[in-house]
Order: structure tokens, then C-alpha cells, then sequence
């Protein structure tokens, strides 16, 4: 269409007018490969989960239509309530504690300390890790015979117990731990880059107007990073999800299934149970609860930053 | 022009098939989560005797323990359209996957090989889907043991319990003596595996079998259930409180140290007691479960075999199924994986006495009836109702009232869903 | 300002220090434990307490991990699986950055109508649970011929790595002034010669981010790995895992912690060496967004 609005102009020469109809189509032609890739390695398979769980997949797929059965039965099934309460659980105080953390270090390793680049450095290791080796260091770590428990009770506090990782109604916050542990330092190095950017002559107009240090944070600098808490929720939202790895190394569920995840169910249901109809429909609703938290949160920032 | 295509056609499978004349050594590649101790040696004894005709072995081990990961990969696999040539499948899994299409008939072996006759029926029923036969057995492990390290048990002065009851009362002398009473990783298959011995020591074999493999809502919601329940909860009372998420050889290895008492596991435990270099029947005892004796839980473990396009792979991996059967490979073995063999005319002196006693009570089991599949190990009903009980068993173990009646609901609520 | 001329004497400044030292004991101490286990004997593990050094320096878990402990039947340590992964993961780095960096210079610099939809999507698709796409994934490859291959796992990987390379290179080129894209336009560049003459030369501390992080998301994947590799073609995180599972009795720790360390050995030096363009390559580019 835009094409032929310009042909009228006609003063431009024929080779030209190809190499300049190129240059217009270039950029969707240099886009084009990652959204094929994208259009089927994401959402058409998401599609094609969200027609499975109208089936009564079993062991592999089948295209036997049940209606709204299989969700039926995952409402009804207590396992299915106990992993998804636990996501709220897991990726609430996750993304909390992270950024709670991530902003308290970096703001004090903004005030120009010694050997900044070391302690930075520290923080962040922990990130370069699988979740693999996260979980097993960890269980190892939080096991009552081997790790903390035993050492303090060989150093003599024989009172001590911490065994939050064998008990069903607290196993779940241990995940929490070593997530935290293992992201905090990332949030705490997108932060510190984001207080770099902040233009210092600000801060020193606020304090020449009297206003305490504290007061300058909260009440200026913090919310000149809002695109900072975007990126970073990003990133958390995107680990939190993916802490499949991390519950598999460190509890694979449990105790019982106290620490079951969506995904945890999801995989269990379609891969070894044989349910991938159920397994599909679970998938679904893990979908969707994202898609209800995330595009509204999406869709705010990015307009937002339009009108700036 | 058809005819030309077809002329073609042929030269190529002509050319194809030339080179698979001439060597007929193929590569089989063998999808097992046999990764812990015996079970590895277990499975390199295999990977030698493959060699040893000429074939290569491909080894693609994906440890954990139930196998989990590994199912998911052959899946994967199965989808993608480049199955391995053979896969470890278990019980009702193996019609699941013949059901599909996807594996190959193995009869031309089996009848060469006179399977029919040396398999007891009750196992290459499962081997076989439509009357073909489709998987090979490996081996017959008894789930219903009981491992017993003798020094504790004398320094406590107490014996080897052979009921329940009697289970209790030496449980709480060796808990007063400070000792672990019963070894046990909190693993829901694990869980399954001391449920499903209490539930054989309650009930007797035909009420197991009318609840775990024909699912009779009758038995399954009855007071008979709810005591099931009762019994386990007492069970599982005797484990320590730091079970949770431990491997089953750890807990063995709690047996073997002398840290606890006894361990209820099938008789792949026997591999870690081997290694450690330990004697049956003076370093550590093998009883059958409290309560259970004479009742044999089977678990079988099977290698189904794939469909296969290349001429030499199929080659290998019939070569395979053969030497599976073969004595030889059925005695190394099965000495390395504590089971017994399949065969039931094997000679058993070569054994130790724990498998010796396990044949016997395989033999007379069989005929009295009191061969049952184990439920925790996927031989008694599909995985789906496998995991439901699942659910239902590891919730009650860890859940903090213990409620039996609850259980016993949640359990026929379950079942009958899964169904 | 005058008050951080002499830090170090004031009582705040010692709290400050105080807490970001101990923040470093927390972060620290699992890593110790992994290094003093490491090197300990078995023996040592079993009596001795979780952070004290070893009474006996050994090195044996650390050779027995990389040629001699058992993944499965073979018993050849984890050394070839570290070379696997690095075949996989060198390639799938570099082409999902340059894709990334190519789509963020669009999206950036030549919107065109339905860009910042297509941008959306892209985002949404960082929260996919990757268990979701196995099946139909297996099924698309063993279509393409590419199921159980390295190339195969290479394509995955950049599938699912490329939003986030994506959203890396836009955040850093949105930044950049458009009049200096329009001056060049009206000089004649075209498409390429703008971005590889203008914005490429500048892009040093971007490209260092999402190198960084798509090497370590793409080192340290299991799933995939596990799923879409082959037998002899698995990489380390596969064998890690087939290690730490494959025990006899008396699990060796030292063993298991060792293999660990050399799992993530490439990941951690990248971050101990790189680690400062990462940060500086942030500052300049995704956080100012």
C-alpha cells in the first residue's frame, strides 16, 4: 500500500526506487527469522498445549475432545492447590526479597567504598551458578544431620534446630532462601548501575534544601529507577518461573508434595504420570495466571515511558 | 516412469543392504537409569557382552532414581522419531508404549529361544502386548524385605520381628536404646514401597490384589484401608525426623554404619550391602517383611524394544534380547543388582542366600497365589493411579494429623478418578 | 560533600561496612563449603564439621571427578562433557546475540507499525515454562532431521535465548540520540552501513551483557540438555547430574562438590573477569531503558 503511493513521485530512477523499496522492507526482513521462530517455538506450541487439554491425552497426544474436563478434575485435585498456592508463596516473597536486598546493597555500596569492585563482584557470583548446583549446595547446607543443625551442634549449641527443609509446612521458604541467595546479588548489580546513572548535582540540590539522606533516597532517587524495578522484575519473574531446576536439586517436591511448583506438577503429570491432558490444562492456567500479572504490568511500563 | 522409480528404488535398498550384509555388527542404544552402584555394574556387565559379539554400545544412562527424567527423555525421543533401540519399561508402561506402535516384535527370539517355556507366565504376560512379545525381562526383584543389621538387634537384645506387632515392640526397645529403628528416605516412591509392605502384612494377598491392581472400591474404602493406614502411620513413626528427600542407598548406608536398626526396601539394597563388602546372613540379615512372609511383592524390570529402520541395528538388537536371557548374563547380572534371575530353571548355587530364599518363595508364591506386583514400582496398575496413590500415601506420611479415615477417602477419591 | 571526605570515622560508615561484610560472609560461605568439601577426604567429610578446612589437602576428588567418577556406566569422569559444552554453547551465544542485536537495532531505530506489539510478544515469551514446549519441540526437530543433534539443541537454545538478547539491545539502542540514525539516513546510509558503522562501534558494554548472560543461561541449562542432546553429545550439567546419582554406599561428597566446582568454573570466571563490563554494560544500557 505504501508502495503505490509512492510510485506517483516517479522522479526517483528504477534502481534506486528498488534499493529504497528494500531499505523500507529490510528491518521486517531482518525481524522476520526470530518471529517465525518465535511465532512457533512459543506461541504455536502454546496453542497447540492449549487444544491438548481440551483431550483426553493420555500417554501421548490424542485429539479425543472432553470439553473442560480436565480442568475440572486439576480444580479438584489438593496437589494442584497446594503448587499453585506455593507459586504465590515462592515468587511473591522472591521478587520482595530480592529487591529489597538488591536496593539496600546497592545503595550501600554507593557511598564510595573500598574495594567496591570485589564486594561487588562477591554479590554477584552467585548467578553465575546452575540452579543445579544452587539446589544441591543448599540441600546439603540445610539438612539437618550434615549442614547448619549439625555444625552448631558441634560447636556445642546443642538447642539449635533449624530443619526447615524436612518440615512440609516450611520447606517451601528454604526454596525461597536459596533463590534469594542466588539472585539478589544480580538485582543489587542492576540498581548500583542505576544510582551511576543518577546525576549527582540533584542530590546535592536536595541537601543544600536540607533534606536528610534517606529522605533523598525515597523520596527522589528511588523513583528515578522505575525503569530500573522493570528490568529487574523481569529478570525475577522470568528466574522465579524457571525454579523448576531448583526445586528439583533441592526437595523434587517435597516433603509430600509440600513444595510442589506448577511447573513441578505440569512436568510430573505430562511426562510420568501419563496425564498430558491434565498436564496441558495445568499448563494452561500457569499461562494464564502469568498473562494476567505480567501483560497489564508490561503494558503499563512500556506506555509509560512513552509519554516521557 | 514408475517403473524407472522402482528400478531406482531397488538399486538404492540393493546398495543399502550391501554393506549391512557384510558386517553385521550393529549399535544398540540402551536407555537405563541404572546409575547407582550395582545397578551401573549391573548394567556395564551387559555393555560388555554386547562388545564381546561385536556391537557398539551406545550407553544413554539418565540417572534418578525412578526414572523420571529418563521417561521424559524417551518421550522426547519417541515424538522426535529417533527412538533409542532399546528402553527400560516397566510393567503396564510397556503395552502403553505397544499400544502406540512404537516397539517392535521380538517373537522370532522368543521362539528361537524358547522364552515361553522358562519365563513363569505371570511375567511374560506383561513382556507381551496382542500375543507378541515386545520387551525382554531382566530380572525379578522381591519388594517385601527387610534388612537387618544383626549387631544392633543383639546389642539391644531383641530379634528379628516377623509380624507387625512384634515389629512394634522391637522398634520401641531399639528406639529407647537410642538407635534409629527403621531406615527410610522420604521419597513418595519410598513412602510407597514401606506402604505397600504394611498393606500386604494387613491384608491378605487377594485383598492387595483386589485393591491395587482391580481397584474394587469396596476394598479400597473399607476399615480394612483405614487399619492399613493406622499400621502404616505406626510404621513410619520409627523414622527418624530427617528423612525427608534422602536417597534410599543413603539410608541403607545408615543400616550398614549401624545407625539404624532395619530398612524395608526391596532387594536392590542387597548392591549396597555387596559393595560395602558386607556377608548375608552375618554381617546384615534379609527377612521378609513384618508380616509378609511367604508373600512376594514382584517388581520386574524390562527392557522394551523399539521399532528400528537400520538392517545391522536391528541386528544388535536382537543380539540383545537374546543375551539378556542367556544364563550367563542373567547370573553376573543379577548378582551385581541383588535380584533374582528370571529364569526359573536357573542353577542357584552360584547366589547368595537372600536370592536363594527369594527364589524359593518366587517358585511357591507363584503357586499359591501369594505373588502380587508391587504397586510402588508400577508392575499393579497405570502410572496415572500409580501417582495418584502416590499423592495420597506421601500427603498422609507428611501431613501432621495422620487422620487414617481421611486418607482412606482421599485414596478412593483418587482412585476412582483416575480410573 | 564534606562529610565523605573522611569516611571510615563516623559510626554510620561502620555500619555500613559492617553490613556489607557480613552481606559477603552469606554470599560467600556456600561457595567455601564447596571448595574446603572438595578438597577434603571422605573420611574428613563424615567427622569433621561442614566449614572447617580439610586436616588433609587432597586433590583426588577433583581428578577423580574430571576423568575417573562414573556417569552412568562409563567411568571417565566429567571431562568430556566439558567440551560438549562447549561446542553447544558457543555457537548458540554467538547467534543469539547477533539476532538479538539485530532485532533490537529495528526495534529501536526503524519501528514500523505493529513493532512494539511484536516487541510485547517477544517479552511475554521470556515467561514460557520451558517444560511446556519439550513435547512439541522434540516433535518440530525430529521433522527438521535435527532431533538428538548439536545443531538441534544449538536452534533451541536460541529460540528461547533470543528474547532476551532482544529486549538487551533495544533498552541500549533506544538510548542512543535518533537524531544521529536521521543525520546519517540523510547522508545516504542505508540499513547495514548505519549499523555497522554507527551503532556497532558503540555497542561494546551491550554486547558484553548479553554475552555474559546467555552464556551462563545457556552453560547451565539442564532441561534442554538432557532432553534434546544425544548420548555422547550431553553436556556437563547432564553429567553432573548422572554423577551426583551415580553413588555406591558412602556418597563422595568431595567428589560430587569437585565435579560442581568444574560445572561451573567457565560460568564463574566469566563473572570474576568480565563481571565489571557486565555491571558498566548495564549502567550504559538496560537500566536507562
Amino acid at each position: 500500500m505504501e508502495q503505490t503511493q509512492r510510485r506517483p513521485a516517479g522522479v526517483v530512477s528504477a534502481p534506486s526506487r528498488l534499493l529504497d523499496g528494500l531499505q523500507r522492507w529490510l528491518p521486517k526482513l531482518v525481524i522476520a527469522p526470530t518471529f517465525v521462530l518465535i511465532g512457533i517455538g512459543i506461541y504455536g506450541y502454546m496453542l497447540w498445549t492449549g487444544i491438548l487439554s481440551f483431550t483426553s491425552s493420555s500417554f501421548l497426544p490424542t485429539y479425543d475432545f472432553v470439553g473442560f474436563d480436565q480442568y475440572a478434575k486439576l480444580m479438584a485435585n489438593d496437589r494442584w492447590l497446594t503448587a499453585s498456592k506455593n507459586l504465590a508463596i515462592f515468587g511473591g516473597l522472591f521478587i520482595f526479597a530480592c529487591l529489597f536486598i538488591g536496593v539496600v546493597l546497592a545503595i550501600f555500596l554507593d557511598q564510595r567504598i573500598r574495594q567496591e569492585g570485589a564486594i561487588r563482584t562477591i554479590y554477584l557470583y552467585p548467578m553465575a551458578l546452575s540452579m543445579i548446583v544452587t539446589g544441591t549446595v543448599w540441600k546439603w547446607i540445610l539438612n539437618p544431620s550434615l549442614g547448619i543443625e549439625k555444625l552448631m551442634h558441634d560447636w556445642g549449641w546443642t538447642s539449635f534446630s533449624f530443619d526447615w527443609l524436612v518440615n512440609s509446612d516450611l520447606a517451601i521458604y528454604t526454596i525461597v532462601m536459596a533463590a534469594v541467595w542466588q539472585a539478589s546479588g544480580f538485582v543489587m548489580a542492576l540498581f548500583l548501575a542505576g544510582l551511576r546513572g543518577v546525576d549527582s548535582s540533584i542530590i546535592r540540590a536536595a541537601r543544600v534544601d536540607g533534606a536528610s539522606l534517606p529522605l533523598i533516597y525515597w523520596k527522589i532517587i528511588l523513583p528515578s529507577l522505575r525503569p530500573v524495578f522493570f528490568s529487574a522484575v523481569m529478570v525475577l519473574a522470568h528466574i522465579a518461573i524457571k525454579s523448576f531446576d531448583l526445586v528439583m536439586a533441592m526437595t523434587a517436591g517435597g516433603p509430600g508434595y509440600s513444595t510442589d511448583l506448577p511447573a513441578v506438577f505440569m512436568y510430573a503429570h505430562t511426562f510420568t504420570r501419563g496425564q498430558m491432558g491434565l498436564g496441558s490444562a495445568s499448563a494452561m492456567l500457569m499461562l494464564g495466571a502469568i498473562l494476567a500479572l505480567i501483560v497489564p504490568y508490561l503494558y503499563s511500563e512500556l506506555r509509560g515511558k512513552r509519554h516521557d | 516412469m514408475t517403473a524407472f522409480k522402482r528400478t531406482l528404488s531397488a538399486l538404492a535398498v540393493s546398495a543399502c543392504l550391501v554393506p549391512a550384509a557384510a558386517t553385521q555388527a550393529g549399535e544398540v542404544e540402551v536407555l537405563h537409569w541404572w546409575t547407582a552402584g550395582g545397578e551401573a555394574r549391573a548394567a556395564a556387565a551387559l555393555k560388555e557382552m554386547m562388545e564381546e559379539q561385536g556391537h557398539t554400545w551406545k550407553d544413554f544412562a539418565v540417572a534418578g532414581g525412578g526414572g523420571e527424567a529418563a521417561m521424559t527423555v524417551l518421550k522426547t525421543r519417541a515424538v522426535s522419531g529417533n527412538p533409542p533401540a532399546a528402553a527400560q519399561i516397566k510393567g503396564l508402561d510397556i503395552r502403553e508404549w505397544a499400544k502406540l506402535g512404537f516397539l517392535t516384535s521380538l517373537d522370532d527370539v522368543a521362539a528361537s529361544e524358547g522364552w515361553g517355556q522358562l519365563v513363569p507366565p505371570m511375567i511374560s504376560d506383561v513382556m507381551q502386548y496382542e500375543g507378541e512379545y515386545v520387551a525382554v525381562p531382566v530380572n525379578v526383584h522381591r519388594v517385601n524385605w527387610l534388612w537387618v543389621n544383626p549387631d544392633v538387634m543383639e546389642k539391644v537384645g531383641v530379634d528379628v520381628p516377623n509380624t507387625l506387632d512384634e515389629f512394634f515392640t522391637v522398634a520401641d526397645k531399639l528406639k529407647a536404646a537410642g538407635y534409629i529403628p527403621l531406615a527410610h528416605g522420604g521419597q513418595p516412591w519410598q513412602d510407597a514401597t514401606v506402604f505397600e509392605a504394611v498393606a500386604l502384612a494387613v491384608m491378605d494377598s487377594d485383598t492387595y490384589r483386589k485393591a491395587f491392581v482391580e481397584h474394587d472400591m469396596d476394598v479400597i474404602n473399607s476399615a480394612v484401608m483405614e487399619e492399613v493406614f493406622t499400621k502404616f502411620a505406626k510404621v513410619m513413626s520409627y523414622v527418624d525426623d530427617n528423612a525427608a528427600g534422602r536417597d534410599w542407598n543413603t539410608a541403607t548406608g545408615m543400616v550398614i554404619r549401624g545407625e539404624a536398626a532395619m530398612q524395608i526396601m526391596g532387594d536392590w539394597a542387597k548392591g549396597e550391602f555387596t559393595a560395602a563388602g558386607l556377608t548375608p546372613g552375618e554381617d546384615y540379615l534379609c527377612a521378609a517383611a513384618p508380616g509378609t512372609a511367604g508373600e512376594f511383592t514382584f517388581n520386574v524390570d524390562s527392557f522394551a524394544m523399539f521399532d528400528l529402520s537400520e538392517e545391522e541395528d536391528v541386528a544388535a538388537q536382537k543380539d540383545l534380547a537374546r543375551t539378556i536371557l542367556e544364563p550367563k548374563f542373567q547370573t553376573v547380572f543379577n548378582q551385581n543388582k541383588g535380584s533374582i534371575p528370571v529364569r526359573t530353571d536357573m542353577d542357584m548355587s552360584e547366589f547368595d542366600a537372600c536370592a536363594q530364599a527369594s527364589m524359593e518363595t518366587f517358585k511357591s508364591s507363584a503357586d499359591t497365589g501369594e505373588l502380587v506386583p508391587s504397586l510402588a514400582h508400577g508392575l499393579a496398575t497405570t502410572s496415572y493411579v500409580q501417582g495418584q496413590v502416590f499423592d495420597v500415601v506421601t500427603n498422609f506420611v507428611n501431613s501432621n494429623d495422620k487422620d487414617p479415615v481421611k486418607a482412606t477417602d482421599q485414596l478412593a477419591t483418587a482412585i476412582q478418578a483416575a480410573k | 560533600m564534606t562529610d565523605m571526605t573522611r569516611p571510615g570515622l563516623r559510626p554510620s560508615r561502620i555500619a555500613i561496612y559492617g553490613l556489607l561484610i557480613l552481606a559477603c560472609l552469606v554470599y560467600l560461605v556456600p561457595l567455601f563449603i564447596m571448595l574446603v568439601t572438595s578438597f577434603k577426604t571422605p573420611m574428613d567429610i563424615r567427622t569433621g564439621n561442614l566449614v572447617a578446612l580439610p586436616t588433609e589437602w587432597t586433590t583426588i576428588g577433583w581428578t577423580k571427578a574430571w576423568s575417573e567418577a562414573c556417569t552412568g556406566v562409563q567411568c571417565e569422569g566429567i571431562s568430556g562433557y566439558f567440551w560438549n559444552s562447549f561446542k553447544m554453547t558457543v555457537p548458540a551465544v554467538m547467534i543469539s546475540t547477533l539476532l538479538g542485536a539485530f532485532n533490537g537495532y529495528v526495534l529501536a531505530k526503524w519501528k514500523f507499525r505493529g513493532s512494539d506489539l511484536l516487541f510485547g510478544l517477544l517479552l511475554f515469551g521470556c515467561f514460557v515454562p520451558f517444560q511446556v514446549v519439550l513435547l512439541p519441540m522434540a516433535a518440530t526437530l525430529g521433522q527438521l532431521g535435527l532431533a538428538n543433534t548439536t545443531p538441534g539443541l544449538v536452534l533451541v537454545h536460541v529460540i528461547y535465548g533470543v528474547a532476551f538478547t532482544t529486549l538487551f539491545f533495544r533498552n541500549y539502542y533506544v538510548a542512543i540520540p535518533d537524531a544521529l540514525i536521521k543525520a546519517a539516513r540523510l547522508d545516504g546510509a542505508g540499513f547495514f552501513t548505519i549499523f555497522f558503522r554507527i551503532l556497532l562501534p558503540m555497542s561494546t558494554p551491550i554486547f558484553m551483557v548479553s554475552l555474559i548472560w546467555q552464556f551462563t543461561q545457556i552453560w547451565n541449562d539442564f532441561l534442554f540438555g538432557v532432553v534434546f542432546a544425544s548420548g555422547d553429545s550431553q553436556p556437563i550439567t547432564v553429567a553432573l547430574n548422572n554423577l551426583v546419582n551415580t553413588s555406591t554406599g558412602v556418597k563422595e561428597y568431595n567428589v560430587d562438590m569437585a565435579a560442581a566446582m568444574i560445572a561451573a568454573l567457565p560460568t564463574l570466571v566469566v563473572y570474576i573477569v568480565a563481571g565489571k563490563y557486565f555491571i558498566r554494560g548495564l549502567t550504559a544500557g538496560s537500566v536507562k531503558g
